[in-house]
């Protein structure tokens, strides 16, 4: 087995807000280094730097210090727009409130960040998408608007949206924070299939369980990472959701 | 542009502020300016370098008396004028009666005009049909009148020719010898076509039994002479009437230009205030645009930093709501241009109101309206593509 590359590697990263007079630390130097093709969930306590640290990883936010490279490029030396192509180009960032474009159908929701690729013309961009919902188990759904979809289904536009430029790796931030646990099982074993077809997939949740669904964990405190482990038994979401009551229709 | 899709009833109520604004001003400065050019075009009929003398009042062994029987002016006056206004080309005498005009069962009433055969001239009136009368029919009070076009259309329908027949005024017949070109309405709404012109000396003496005569109309010899004109015809009245230096003159002198400038700034005034009304409506249209463009500030600050966090480079962002702003503008300014000249045209063709449409205002209300329109749409997002995307995301 060859060793697989380096995606992600953070070194002495560190977060400061200025709030008026307080300076708040979010980030106190953290190291870390994921893998191509793991699947690691971040947790901690709420204010521990979870959001603060995925931010940065998905280039949303510029950390105060250290090193962050991603696919072998250095973050700290880039400019505004060389960050946005990236973005663009290698990040599928998953938002807890999903974040969809209002009176905007699913479809043109997932064409979202295509449109910004020159690269990709506009046929390419919406076989693209399509092929993205069609993913996420969305095909009958392309052309409802955010406010026409369940919760679950919002999320699944959202990762769609994340998954459709083909980045190297999907961030996603409490994506299931705000949905039922069948629901929440729904959207972790997609995501499952995602890194089982070998994307990189970094996962911030503090819920113990669902964190059980990743390959790693890696625990936050007060801005530091206090611990890391591989999970050793770990579930499949879909196997889970088999075994889950049926309620009553 | 999908985001003016997605947002119509905003971009609807943003481009109707525009169009309200844009159409509201050119309207209005229509009507203004309308009212102002038919004023200025109908004195201009009247002869811009007319000028008359009317008796002003009179002091007999130091007491004023009222002006509107005074009998300051008389027969040798005009003469006097003839002899020695270098800068006046043509003068008559005016003398005139109201009374009731007769022929056959049909009768009408108007007002006679005793004047010279130069009047017609001075005036700027024209024959129809017919002739001016003679020097000899002035010189033997001849029974003859020329009659305007009101007068014939009530006396004479449309199947009698008028020339050669013989009318009453005030039981006096009148033998008709000529009839004069339509004129219309002048700026103040009066008809110029009601009227009937005598020889003045027949008006004198057998209508009116006078010898002195109401007023003195002449024509400068061009519009530029006018104010030497007025100063000729004043200083000779004023010799004629034997006025001693101090003493006030007892007759007024006026110019048909000074009446087109009085009614020039009157209508003035109207078109600033119709422009005042209309700037408002500029700026509440202006402020509508402002209001709805910083209410959706918030929701546009969120969309824009998931457009920043898929990779929307912040130039990109700009483009596509300047783009967007510019749209919305133009065609609200295009729709409110079309707008305001439909209401303008409205306005003249059912209130019968003449209108001229000032493209300067076109052109400005367009201008501020979709300077407004483009600067509050772009402004924000070009704030808010500053920012990082994830600050912009967090926005409230
Ligand atoms: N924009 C900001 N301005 C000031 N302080 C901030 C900002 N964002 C985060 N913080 C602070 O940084 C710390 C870490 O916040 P962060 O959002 O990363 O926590 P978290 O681990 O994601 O918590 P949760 O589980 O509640 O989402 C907190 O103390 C928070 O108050
Ligand atoms: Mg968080």
């Amino acid at each position: 087995m060859n060793k697989p590359k380096t995606i992600i590697e953070v070194s002495g990263l560190k977060k400061d807000f200025h709030v008026g007079e307080i300076t708040v630390h979010a980030l106190k130097g953290i190291n870390l280094e994921i893998k191509q093709g793991e699947f690691v969930a971040i947790m901690g306590t709420s204010g521990s730097g979870k959001s603060t640290m995925l931010n940065i990883l998905g280039c949303l936010d510029k950390p105060t210090a250290g090193q962050y490279v991603l696919d072998g490029v250095s973050m700290g030396e880039l400019g505004k727009n060389q960050l946005a192509g990236l973005r663009n180009n290698k990040l599928g960032f998953v938002f807890q409130s999903y974040n969809l474009l209002p009176r905007t159908t699913a479809l043109e929701n997932v064409e979202l960040p295509l449109f910004y690729n020159s690269k990709v013309k506009a046929k390419e961009r919406k076989e693209r998408a399509i092929a993205a919902l069609e993913a996420v188990g969305l095909s009958d759904r392309m052309y409802h608007m955010p406010n026409q979809l369940s919760g679950g289904q919002q999320q699944r536009v959202a990762i769609a949206r994340s998954l459709v430029n083909d980045p190297v790796v999907i961030l996603a931030d409490e994506a299931t924070g705000n949905l039922d646990t069948r629901t929440s099982y729904e959207i972790m074993s997609l995501l499952q299939r995602l890194n089982e077809d070998g994307k990189t997939i970094v996962f911030v949740t503090h819920e113990p369980d669902i964190a059980r669904f990743t390959t790693r964990n890696v625990v936050f405190r007060d801005g530091h990472i206090i611990r890391e482990e591989m999970v050793k038994d770990r579930l499949n979401a879909a196997e889970m959701l088999k075994n889950l009551p049926v309620e009553e229709d | 542009m999908n985001a003016l899709r997605r947002n119509k009833f905003r971009a609807f109520l943003t481009m109707l502020g525009i169009i309200i604004g844009v159409a509201s001003v050119i309207a209005m400065l229509a009507i203004g300016q309308g009212s102002k050019k038919s004023i200025q075009d109908q004195m201009a009929d009247m002869g811009t370098n007319l000028i008359f003398a009317m008796p002003g009042s009179e002091q007999r062994g130091g007491v004023q008396m009222g002006n509107s029987d005074a009998q300051t002016i008389k027969l040798s006056d005009v003469e006097a004028v003839e002899r020695e206004c270098t800068a006046i080309s043509a003068v008559s005498p005016q003398v005139s009666s109201r009374g009731q005009v007769v022929y056959g069962n049909k009768n009408w009433p108007s007002t006679v005009y005793g004047v010279n055969e130069k009047y017609l001239d001075i005036r700027k009136y024209t024959l129809a049909a017919g002739r001016i009368f003679s020097e000899a029919e002035v010189r033997s009070y001849a029974k003859v009148c020329i009659v305007g076009q009101t007068v014939v259309d009530n006396l004479f329908g449309t199947d009698i020719d008028p020339i050669g027949k013989s009318v009453r005024f005030n039981n006096i017949p009148f033998k008709i010898i000529g009839v004069l070109a339509e004129k219309g309405e002048n700026g103040m709404g009066q008809d110029q076509d009601d009227l009937m012109l005598s020889p003045y000396t027949t008006v004198q003496k057998r209508i009116l039994s006078i010898t002195h005569i109401q007023g003195i109309f002449a024509s400068a010899v061009s519009e530029d002479m006018n104010d030497v004109a007025i100063e000729q015809l004043t200083q000779t009245l004023r010799k004629a009437h034997k006025i001693k230096e101090n003493d006030t003159d007892d007759f007024r002198v006026m110019s048909q230009s000074e009446l087109v400038s009085t009614f020039t700034s009157i209508s003035d005034v109207l078109t600033a205030l119709l422009g005042a009304i209309a700037g408002i409506s500029l700026l509440v249209g202006g402020i509508g645009i402002m209001n709805i463009m910083y209410v959706s500030v918030t929701e546009r600050t969120k969309e824009i930093g998931l457009r920043l966090s898929v990779g929307g480079r912040g130039v990109d962002i700009m483009m596509q709501f300047l783009v967007e702003a510019i749209l919305l503008s133009v065609s609200g300014g295009v729709v409110g241009i079309m707008l305001g000249i439909l209401a303008t045209w409205a306005v003249s063709s059912v209130m019968n109101w003449p209108v001229v449409i000032m493209s300067s205002a076109v052109f400005f209300s367009f201008l501020v309206c979709s300077a407004i329109g483009i600067f509050f749409g772009w402004y924000p997002a070009r704030k808010a593509a500053a920012l990082n995307p994830i600050d912009a995301l967090r926005y409230e």
